[in-house]
Order: structure tokens, then C-alpha cells, then sequence
């Protein structure tokens, strides 16, 4: 057949090739129907939008582009600064209330970026309770002092990187804590500070986890909509809706979608440079755990507020106040309804964080095995849903349901006068297939860490004794990279959580979530009465997030 | 917590859920721009009624509008319910709605408020004043929304943003009456005496002018109703220290009137369900309902006949402008193009 698979299983027989070449279809036939609804939505540019295209750019364009690229680079810089100083804290200081800080760092990734947004400007808004009491303590007017606008795209950028932190942090410190302790004390008695430990040692070494979060957060943060949106900051997400809808232009929204791509695709190409010297490996698998440097003096109240200040501000703060108004709220929002919404969002989560994790094995092993250049771009091509808005993607997923669909009914009319209806359209499973276009990266990536991480030696032995492929991911690699599953599991159940805009759009008849339920109360302004919905999500994420907390630190080599 | 035991788990539920759909015999299916809790007990009071089941989705009107589109004569839904007439309109030129005669709608639906072929009914009328801070404004002092342009309002006005379809159709009302270009200056005008960058929805303009951010806003009736009610003290005295002005009356500038909107109704072309579907908008109609509207939410109810709630009351009647709705559809586009030139983010 072909010779590119002979790079790291010898394919020996033609049963062999027949094998390969099965998985090699089966992951390229997947990443075809994940990319679906983002082609459907491409298929558009080809529509003329000559003229609506030049009033955008001779109006907004602009300010789309200068906005998109601020609102990245603030909260690029936000989530690495928060992420990485968290990590190494965390991970090679002893202090009190470490342990503690270790999995509560994780909290903020609960709270969907929509929620905190709004959660902070009712607190700090010039009508909220921060400014209306310092305006009673002082007898100030408006104008009379200055006060940060929440509202602004400086606010975003703290909102964004104050949820989106724990992607780096998550990552980066899954990386400090399998660093081998060697490499480390190698460095330091070689006469190098910690700092200078850090800056050159773990840090580069550490550096492919790094983009890897900061990718992750920065596709989360080009996907926004809820916060920009409430904020009023004009950016590719916003427009793409005011072109579509305010403009009744779906050619120029494709356009801007297209835009908006790009940014991505220099985001891959970034995550992949930082992997350029791909696969290294620990050359020893002699692990001793770090003996952690104890803060003194100056160094304890650093390193705790580094600590506490994501903390703070990322969960407590915003959780405290949704806690505030649920109390007041709750008593009217709280019944058997709001069981089964809670029940619609687990359900929704567990089973789409499992389909996510199946394809993202499913691909990221074919990879593995067979990975071509056609594959490797169809593995890239199959993550990039994650960057795409929701809406766009939702809108994706029902243009070719309903139209596969309605020509199946047709057909059957036609051939047999039965009308089979919408199969696909309005169900559960339209909107599960839409969440896994929008999360597989998510899984995509954790289990591609994982494997990374696997030296190719062990397939070679493993296949030397006889196992098949398929034996091999089973028995060999999926246990060892239990960490890492689990960890997909619960990440891509966390953002399903929090999702709404294709939950908004797909959901079939009569079936309510609790993102869904938080929002309608929220765009209406009401957000006492969203409070209880909110933090409903905020708990149900909780639990998933502390397990991950557990899985990571248990992952250090050495510990069972 | 191994992958195998999750899914024993999982699969389970999934494979009920997925079977469980819409199945009663007497039902009928609603996409609805209007928030559930806004809808849903007036369906309820119909499911009593009627023993009809309503299947409800709930979302935007143009994702919902688009889910139509794309599901075409399968469409499960029957009727398409939105928060302004504008989509309504959109929806009927994309070919998605279908006529409905009814002698008991066109009866009690004021004609102005329904399309004249029975595309679509209005079931509740949203009118958008002006909002002024009794003790920084004097009445005297306002007039028309042309006169907003006025400088003598500079770093004074709130308003939110014009990606909001309420003020895409107030500015689709001005065009229809003036035309592109003199409706672009006033535009121009009226943007540079904005007090701060458009955020936050109507509620959010009344709390910043209480507060002291801008002296006059233009809002929704409905939120001020809200939060004139609200059980949160900080919301109703905010709304207590503005009171409603109603612009373009007769005798101020051409006299045409407040613009208003409506939240209204149309039958899709691929309804299966068309008589409940029927008898549920004309139960939207009714006495009961009508009262509903104007008791909870501070609407305008379509019909003269009904009773409004004691706030709206103390409002006081109004002219309403008595522009075709249709055209607050038709120009929607043109509208947010004029605002992205003016500036109105």
C-alpha cells in the first residue's frame, strides 16, 4: 500500500495493511462528518456579498479585527501570567494551604464566562452596590470620580482570563509534576536558582503543555459570545450575528466566520511549532518526589496571594454573590422543574463527554498508528470546531441534517409514499453531534498528551508479544494513560455544562437545560432570578472539577 | 471511575430520551421568541382548557426563523411566535408562514396590528418612550425623537445598542417616515449625545439614569413596568425616579405618534396541527389572556377592550404611531447599515 505507515508499525503482512488502512478511513470518514457543519457554513462564502462586505469594512471591520486581536492578547497574557505562576507555586512550594489551593484552583473553569460576566457587573456597575456605596460614603456624583467600566473590552479580558486560567494552569502543572525531579535537581546543583530552575529548565521544558492550555483558552476565548456581547465590545463573534441577522447576510457572515478561521489556523500552527521537537521522553523512569521549597518571610504572603488572587476573584467573589441571589430567589425558582432541568444537563454532558472521548481515542490513536500527512490534517481539521461560536456551529449542524432529512422523506414519499419526517432534526442527537463538532478538540488534545507520553517502545514490545492494535490501546495504553481520559471526560463535561447558544438553537420540544434556563432570566436583565440556575451549574461542575484535581495529582510517576 | 461502567450508565437514559418525543394525540408545537416564563403559563391555561398539549421551544427568533427555513415541509413546529413585527415580516417573505382567516382574530385584532393578508397576528403591543429623571428633566423640556439630536442633550442620553432589534425597528420607523438620508443625520446627532458607549439592556438605561449616568434613556415600556413591581427595592426606586414621556403626540413635531411594536403570532406553512394551532392563537387572544399580558408583563394588550394593570394606567393613554409593521421588517437592514455609519455601536 503505501509506505508513510511503515514509520512506527512495520506493517508486515497484507492483513496488516488491510487493518491500517480501515482505521486510516475510519478516522478520516470521522473527521469529514465532524467538519461538516463548519463546511456547510464555508459553503457560503462563495455567495456574492460584494456590497454588504464593503460597508462592513468601511464601517466596523475594523473594530471587529482591532478588538478581536486586544481581546486575545489580553487574555493570552492573563491566562499564561495566572496559569503558569499558579502551577509552579503549587507544585514545587510548601505552604499552608496548598493542598487546598491545588484542586480550588481548578473552581473558576466551573463558572461559564456568560455568568461571571454578568455576575461582576451587577457588583461593580455604576448602579451596583460597589460604586452606589462608595457615591453614599463620599457624596460623589457621576463624573466626580474614576471607576474601571466594567463594561469595556478591559473587562472582558480579566472575565475571560479569570475563567479560562485553569486551562493553562491545568496543563502546566500535569507537565511540572512529571518532570523528572533529576532534570531539576540536576539544575539546581549546578549551582542555578529556583527562578533561574524555573526560566530555564521547567518552564521550556514544560512549554508544549503551556500552548496547549493557552491554545485551548484562547479558541474558548475567539468562541465567545455571551460575554462580549453583554459587554459591548464589537469583535468577529458579535459581528458574525449582526451580519447574519441584523444584515439578513448568511454570504458575509460566512465571511467573517472564514475570518475568523484564520485566526485559528495561526493558532494550530503556533501549538504545533511549540511542538516541533515532538517527541521527547523522559529518558529515566526514575522519579523521586520533589522535596518542595518551603516559603519564609517575604516569600509566604507572595506566594499565597498568588494563590488566592485567581481564587478569589475567579470563584469566590462571583459564586459568593450568585450565592447572595439565589438566597433571595430561590424559593420561586427551586422545584421538581428545576430537577429535571439539572437532570437535562448532567444527561447531556455525561453522554456527550463520552462520545467526545471515544472519537478523540479513536482519532488520536489512528494518528498514532497510521499517521499520515492526510490524517494528521484530518485530526487537525476534525479540533477546530472548538474556536467556531456556537451559533455558527449549531447553524452547521441543522442546514445538512435537515436537509439529509428532508431528501430521505422524499425519497420515501416518492418510492414508497411513506413519509418518514425529520429523523435527525430537532433530537437529542443533532444537538450531542453538535456539541462533539464543538468539544472533540478538547478530548482531541488531552488524549494526544496522553499518548505522546507513551514511548513508541512500549507498542513495539507489546505488538512483538502478539497483541493487535486494537489490544494494544485496550490493555496497554489506555491504562496507562487513565489520567489523561479521565481528564478529557470531565473537560469536555464541564463545557458542555456551560454551553448554551447551539443548546439554544437545537434543543428539541419541550426540553430546558439549566444554561438555558440561567440565560433567559439573565437576558432579560433578571439576574437574582438567574442566580439559582447558575449556581446550579457552578456545582454540577464542582465535582468533575475536583476529581480532575485528583486524577493530576495522582499522575506524578511514582505515585500508584 | 472506569469508561465501561459510565457508559452502562449513560446509555441507558440516552436511549429513552431520544425515543421520548412529542407523542399526545391533541397537541400543538410553538417555536417561541418570547422567554418561556413569559409564555408558559398562558399555555398551561390553555392545556387546562382545551386538553391540548403545547410543545414548546423556546429561543431567538432568528435562530428559530432559520430552524424553519432549513426543516422546510417537515417542520414538526405549527406556529411561530415572536417579540417584534419585523421577524414576522422576515418570516413570511422567507416563504416559512402560511395564511390563517379567522373571523374571531381579525375581529378583536385592530387591523394595524395584524398582517392584512393573515400571515401573521399581533398579540401584545410594545411601545418605546422616552424616559426622563423627574428631578433633572422637565417634560416641557422633551418633545419629539427628533428633537434628541438636539446638542442641549449632549453626554445626557442612554440607549442600548443597536444590535438590539427594538431599536433597529425604531430607527426602520424613521426611515419609513424621512427617508435614508435625513434619518443618517438625525443618527449622527443623536449618537454624539450619547453619556456613555451602548450596553446593557433596557432595564440597565433606566438603573444608569437613576443613578445619575444620563439624565433620559428610550425603553421597552414593559421593563420600566417590571421594575417598577420588582420585589427588589433597589429596582423599583430606580424606576421610581423616572417617569414615562410620550414623544410625537399630537401637537409635537409631525404628530404621528409613539413608535410601538408587537409580539406576535403566524401559522407555518408546514403546520400539522393547524385547528389547535388556530384555537391556541386565538386563545392568545382572549379576555383572559389579553389581561394576562398587561397584568404581568406591562404590555399593551391588542385589544381597546381589555384592561391594563394599574401602572400602565397611571402612564396615561397615548397616540400610538400608526405606521404599517411590516415596514419595520422590510427596513431592518437598511436600518443597522444607517447605524454602523452613524457610529451607533
Amino acid at each position: 500500500m503505501n509506505s508513510t505507515t511503515t514509520q512506527t508499525v512495520p506493517a508486515t503482512s497484507s492483513r496488516q495493511h488491510w487493518l491500517s488502512s480501515g482505521w486510516r478511513a475510519g478516522v478520516l470518514l470521522v473527521a469529514l462528518i465532524v467538519a461538516l457543519p463548519v463546511l456547510t457554513v464555508f459553503s457560503f462564502v462563495f455567495e456574492p456579498a460584494g456590497e454588504v462586505w464593503r460597508h462592513l469594512a468601511a464601517t466596523v471591520l475594523q473594530d471587529y479585527v482591532v478588538n478581536s486581536l486586544l481581546l486575545m492578547l489580553g487574555v493570552g497574557a492573563g491566562t499564561l501570567l495566572l496559569g503558569v505562576s499558579t502551577a509552579w507555586v503549587t507544585t514545587t512550594c510548601e505552604f499552608p494551604g496548598r493542598r487546598v489551593f491545588e484542586w480550588a484552583l481548578l473552581l473558576p473553569m466551573a463558572i461559564p464566562a456568560y455568568i461571571i460576566a454578568y455576575t461582576y457587573t451587577g457588583l461593580l456597575d455604576f448602579a451596583g452596590p460597589v460604586q452606589t456605596g462608595l457615591r453614599e460614603l463620599t457624596g460623589w456624583g457621576y463624573g466626580d470620580y474614576w471607576f474601571p467600566q466594567i463594561r469595556s473590552l478591559g473587562g472582558a479580558v480579566v472575565m475571560l482570563s479569570l475563567v479560562l486560567y485553569p486551562y493553562v494552569y491545568l496543563l502546566t502543572r500535569a507537565a511540572f509534576l512529571e518532570q523528572s525531579v533529576c532534570v531539576l535537581e540536576v539544575s539546581r546543583t549546578l549551582g542555578a536558582s529556583p527562578w533561574r530552575t524555573f526560566s530555564r529548565v521547567a518552564l521550556p521544558l514544560a512549554r508544549p503543555a503551556v500552548i496547549t492550555g493557552l491554545s485551548l483558552a484562547l479558541m474558548e476565548t475567539l468562541a465567545d459570545y455571551g460575554t462580549v456581547q453583554y459587554f459591548g465590545v464589537d469583535t468577529f463573534t458579535t459581528g458574525i450575528f449582526r451580519t447574519w441577522f441584523g444584515l439578513g447576510d448568511p454570504g458575509a457572515a460566512a465571511q467573517l466566520s472564514a475570518l475568523l478561521m484564520s485566526f485559528v489556523f495561526v493558532l494550530i500552527l503556533l501549538e504545533r511549532w511549540s511542538r516541533r521537537q515532538a517527541r521527547y521522553h523522559h529518558t529515566t523512569s526514575r522519579y523521586r518526589s520533589l522535596p518542595r521549597h518551603r516559603l519564609r518571610g517575604w516569600q509566604l504572603p507572595v506566594g499565597v496571594l498568588v494563590c488566592l488572587v485567581p481564587l478569589l476573584f475567579g470563584f469566590l467573589v462571583p459564586a459568593g454573590q450568585l450565592l447572595a441571589w439565589a438566597l433571595r430567589t430561590a424559593p420561586e425558582m427551586l422545584g421538581v422543574e428545576f430537577l429535571q432541568l439539572t437532570w437535562h444537563s448532567l444527561i447531556l454532558a455525561g453522554s456527550a463527554a463520552l462520545i467526545a472521548l471515544l472519537l478523540g481515542l479513536f482519532m488520536a490513536y489512528g494518528k498514532r498508528l497510521h499517521g499520515n500527512w492526510l490524517v494528521q490534517g484530518a485530526v487537525r481539521i476534525a479540533g477546530m470546531g472548538y474556536a467556531v461560536p456556537g451559533t455558527v456551529i449549531a447553524v452547521g449542524v441543522m442546514i445538512p441534517f435537515a436537509a439529509f432529512d428532508n431528501t430521505l422523506d422524499g425519497w420515501m414519499r416518492a418510492q414508497f409514499g411513506v413519509s418518514t419526517g425529520l429523523l435527525l432534526s430537532g433530537t437529542l442527537a443533532a444537538l450531542l453531534f453538535a456539541y462533539t463538532v464543538r468539544f472533540l478538540a478538547v478530548s482531541l488534545q488531552t488524549v494526544e498528551a496522553g499518548l505522546g507520553k507513551i514511548r513508541l517502545s512500549m507498542d513495539d514490545a507489546a505488538r512483538s508479544m502478539g497483541y493487535r492494535p486494537g489490544e494494544v490501546l485496550r490493555r496497554v495504553h489506555m491504562p496507562i494513560m487513565r489520567g489523561s481520559l479521565l481528564t478529557a471526560v470531565l473537560l469536555v463535561f464541564v463545557d458542555v455544562l456551560k454551553e448554551l447558544p447551539a443548546t439554544l438553537i437545537l434543543r428539541p420540544f419541550n426540553f430546558n437545560t439549566l444554561a438555558v434556563r440561567a440565560y433567559e432570566l439573565a437576558s432579560d436583565e433578571r439576574l437574582a432570578d438567574a442566580a439559582s440556575a447558575s449556581l446550579a451549574i457552578v456545582l454540577a461542575g464542582i465535582i468533575p472539577v475536583i476529581l480532575l484535581s485528583r486524577s493530576i495529582a495522582h499522575s506524578r510517576p511514582g505515585h500508584a | 471511575m472506569s469508561v465501561m461502567s459510565l457508559s452502562r450508565w449513560i446509555l441507558p437514559f440516552l436511549s429513552v430520551l431520544l425515543l421520548a418525543g412529542p407523542a399526545a394525540a391533541a397537541e400543538v408545537n410553538l417555536y417561541s421568541a418570547r422567554q418561556e416564563n413569559l409564555i408558559k403559563p398562558l399555555l398551561d391555561r390553555f392545556t387546562e382548557q382545551t386538553g391540548i398539549e403545547v410543545n414548546l421551544v423556546t429561543g431567538k427568533a432568528d435562530a428559530l426563523l432559520q430552524r424553519l427555513r432549513s426543516e422546510g415541509r417537515n417542520s414538526p413546529a405549527d406556529l411561530l411566535l415572536t417579540t417584534d413585527a419585523g421577524r414576522l415580516h422576515r418570516a413570511r417573505e422567507a416563504g416559512v408562514l402560511a395564511p390563517v382567516e379567522s373571523g374571531t382574530l381579525s375581529e378583536r385584532i385592530p387591523a394595524r396590528y395584524r398582517d392584512p393578508e393573515g400571515y401573521w397576528f399581533g398579540l401584545s403591543v410594545r411601545a418605546r418612550p422616552i424616559v426622563y429623571v423627574t428631578d433633572r428633566v422637565k417634560p416641557a423640556e422633551l418633545s419629539t425623537y427628533e428633537a434628541l439630536a438636539d446638542p442641549k442633550w449632549k453626554g445626557r442620553v442612554c440607549i442600548r445598542s443597536s444590535s438590539n432589534i427594538y431599536n433597529q425597528s425604531l430607527v426602520a420607523s424613521m426611515i419609513a417616515h424621512h427617508g435614508v438620508e435625513a434619518t443618517e443625520a438625525w443618527a449622527r446627532d443623536f449618537v454624539a449625545n450619547f453619556a456613555r458607549p451602548p450596553i446593557g439592556g433596557d432595564r440597565d438605561q433606566v438603573l444608569a439614569a437613576a443613578a445619575g449616568q444620563c439624565d433620559i434613556a428610550v425603553v421597552n415600556t414593559y421593563y420600566l413596568g417590571v421594575m417598577l413591581n420588582e420585589d427588589d427595592p433597589e429596582q423599583r426606586e430606580a424606576a421610581g425616579r423616572v417617569a414615562v414621556f410620550w414623544p410625537n403626540q399630537e401637537g409635537s413635531g409631525d404628530g404621528r405618534g409613539t413608535h410601538v411594536n408587537v409580539s406576535g403570532i403566524g401559522l407555518t406553512a408546514a403546520a400539522g396541527n393547524r385547528d389547535n394551532a388556530v384555537r391556541l392563537m386565538e386563545f392568545l387572544t382572549s379576555d383572559e389572556s389579553q389581561a394576562w399580558y398587561a397584568q404581568v408583563n406591562h404590555e399593551y394588550p391588542v385589544r381597546d377592550s381589555v384592561p391594563v394593570s394599574d401602572t400602565l394606567a397611571a402612564w396615561g393613554e397615548f397616540k400610538a404611531d400608526d405606521l404599517d409593521l411590516h415596514l419595520l421588517g422590510k427596513y431592518n437592514a437598511e436600518a443597522v447599515r444607517l447605524m454602523d455609519r452613524a457610529g451607533w455601536k
